[in-house]
């Protein structure tokens, strides 16, 4: 509780009061730069987003005054990165409401999840259950189907609810929960459909059979609150260069309790205690998930990002990115010859996936390029969704905290402009 | 014209709305079929010989205007010759066919019926070996 108000007091004296776009796009560098001549439109925010100034010059910071190895020297370079690395975790900590020890930095969100497959899965035994969904990133499946065949667990996977409504059919996670479920990992917020995923109610669904919640958060935590607590996930995990921070430093979140327990997953330095030729001791929580040299500045960068998306305040991206999606959908309602994957309006942010009539989607994301708009195609590493929804590809718009509703519509017309470029009559070559 | 205009000029549109020698041969030799994992993009091809030369060819499969033009044009490049000439058809050869400069990310769609062509060939000689 007092850590809530803690947070709630930090966003109130920091807070931008509302998004002044103007001033935001100014933030990010490369919002300037032209793309074959025209004004880039970056709308590929799902596959990673745009660092604003202060996190390019935290690391221009750190390596130009800063840098050394961390919790080794007594010198005091590395006095200083260790203590800009930790209040890091500290940053990261306070901003989904954890504590600095169940933080631990990995290389991104896949192994995050790649640590808790290995770690967690080493607790498990033949013929316990793990329930995913379809709608799961591959990252979020393949750990889990290696771990599988590895130690005989059985893999479920909860569908989308059978009334086209594009969201998971929580009627069928009840039913697919039972006393052999051990872990349950759900995305938060699918990169594909754009859902959010109930994790409230699903955390104490999961809970009632006294197996673990994971969440992953890649694509929700630039756009929406997160609270640990509140969701009471025993696994959290997402990745820095989704959240406006630097590729090469993800996030795991774990329960204390849990982490104490858990093996280590990679060993090496500065995750152990005590060496010797025959045995090793592990360091204390989260280091000893930390082996080796992790990603120093990169980390402290994402300490920076972080700082600045609290300053910006994540409820104005998140009202801002809702308004972006509505706009856009309906744009695309006058577009007969578009199909969009979505779900309803209220439980929709971020992405909106879909397919131009007969224009295959690396032909409208090429084409699109080329008016300097910049677009995700192809299966977006959800291959088992993208077949479950009855198609081979589809394209993706995703939003990030400095699009404008001006950018859609250059985006709309670029789309106008494909449709009318492959011709009102393409032969459908089976007919 | 830019690049991106070039990759998609006129003759690539019409080879992926009206793609030559599409379908599946029901008696043929050879035949092979891959897709690229990246993007999905498929291609399938049947081959019928006639003394060690192609006599009908026909490729099947769905993807990107880039990667279902180049097979419709591969395909009409290599009727008639015999399969060590095709073998010895190399990647810059395939990007001749196909006329234009291509931009990086999409060299893997041009290419990708030539290389299940080449494996159907490479495939068969070892078979028959």
């Amino acid at each position: 509780m007092e850590r809530t108000n803690k947070i709630d007091k930090l966003n109130m004296i920091n807070q931008i009061t509302h998004l002044d776009i103007e001033n935001v796009r100014k933030h990010f560098p490369i919002l300037n730069r032209l793309v074959h001549g025209k004004q880039l439109v970056y709308l590929d925010n799902g596959a990673t987003t745009q660092k604003p100034s202060v996190v390019i010059e935290s690391l221009i910071k750190h390596y130009s005054e800063n840098n050394a190895n961390i919790h080794r020297g007594v010198h005091k370079l590395s006095e200083e990165s260790t203590l800009a690395y930790e209040d890091a975790r500290s940053k990261v900590a306070r901003f989904i409401n954890a504590e600095d020890c169940e933080i631990v930095f990995t290389k991104n969100a896949t192994e995050s999840l790649n640590l808790l497959a290995y770690s967690l899965g080493e607790t498990l035994r033949e013929g316990d259950e793990i329930i995913l969904s379809v709608m799961e990133h591959h990252a979020n499946l393949v750990p889990w189907q290696q771990l599988a065949k590895r130690k005989k667990i059985v893999l479920k996977f909860v569908g989308l609810e059978k009334n086209g409504s594009n969201k998971l059919d929580l009627e069928e996670l009840r039913n697919l929960l039972n006393e052999r479920t051990r872990i349950v990992s759900l995305t938060h917020l699918s990169n594909v459909l754009g859902t959010v995923n109930d994790v409230h109610t699903i955390s104490k669904m999961v809970h009632s059979v006294g197996a673990r919640f994971i969440v992953d958060a890649s694509q929700s935590v630039s756009r929406m609150k997160i609270d640990v607590n509140e969701i009471d996930c025993d696994f959290l995990v997402f990745t820095g260069h989704k959240l406006y921070g630097p590729t090469g430093v993800g996030v795991l979140y774990g329960k204390k309790d849990l982490l104490k327990f858990m093996p280590p997953f990679l060993t090496g330095g500065d995750m152990i205690k005590s060496v010797s030729l025959e045995s090793s001791s592990w360091n204390d929580v989260p280091w000893k998930f930390e082996a080796g040299t992790p990603p120093i500045a990169e980390a402290i960068a994402l300490g920076r990002s972080i700082e600045y998306v609290i300053k910006i305040g994540i409820d104005n991206i998140n009202l801002h990115e809702k308004e972006l999606i509505a706009y856009a959908r309906q744009k695309f309602e006058d577009l007969d010859y578009v199909t969009v994957y979505s779900p309803s309006l209220e439980s929709h942010i971020g992405v909106i996936s879909f397919n131009v009539e007969r224009v295959h989607s690396h032909d409208v994301a090429s084409l699109l390029d080329n008016e300097g708009i910049a677009i995700r195609s192809g299966h977006h590493c959800a291959q088992p969704l993208v077949n479950y929804l009855g198609i081979k590809d589809c394209a993706r718009i995703s939003f990030g905290l400095y699009n404008t509703k001006e950018e859609v519509d250059k985006f709309i017309i670029g789309l106008k402009k494909v449709k009318t470029f492959f011709g009102e009559k393409i032969k459908v070559k089976n007919e | 014209m830019n690049k991106t205009e070039l990759m998609y000029r006129e003759i690539v549109l019409e080879h992926y709305k009206n793609p030559q020698n599409y379908g599946t041969l029901l008696d043929y030799d050879l035949s092979n079929k891959e897709d690229n994992p990246l993007c999905g993009d498929e291609i399938g091809i049947t081959i019928k010989l006639n003394n060690n030369t192609i006599f009908e060819i026909k490729f099947d499969g769905h993807g990107c205007a880039i990667s279902q033009a180049a097979a419709s044009i591969l395909i009409s490049h290599v009727k008639g010759k015999t399969l060590d000439e095709v073998k010895n058809l190399s990647r810059e050869d395939m990007l001749k066919f196909f006329g234009v400069e291509i931009t990086p990310m999409r060299l893997k769609c041009v290419l990708l019926a030539w290389n299940v062509l080449q494996n159907a060939i490479n495939n068969y000689g070892e078979k028959n070996e």
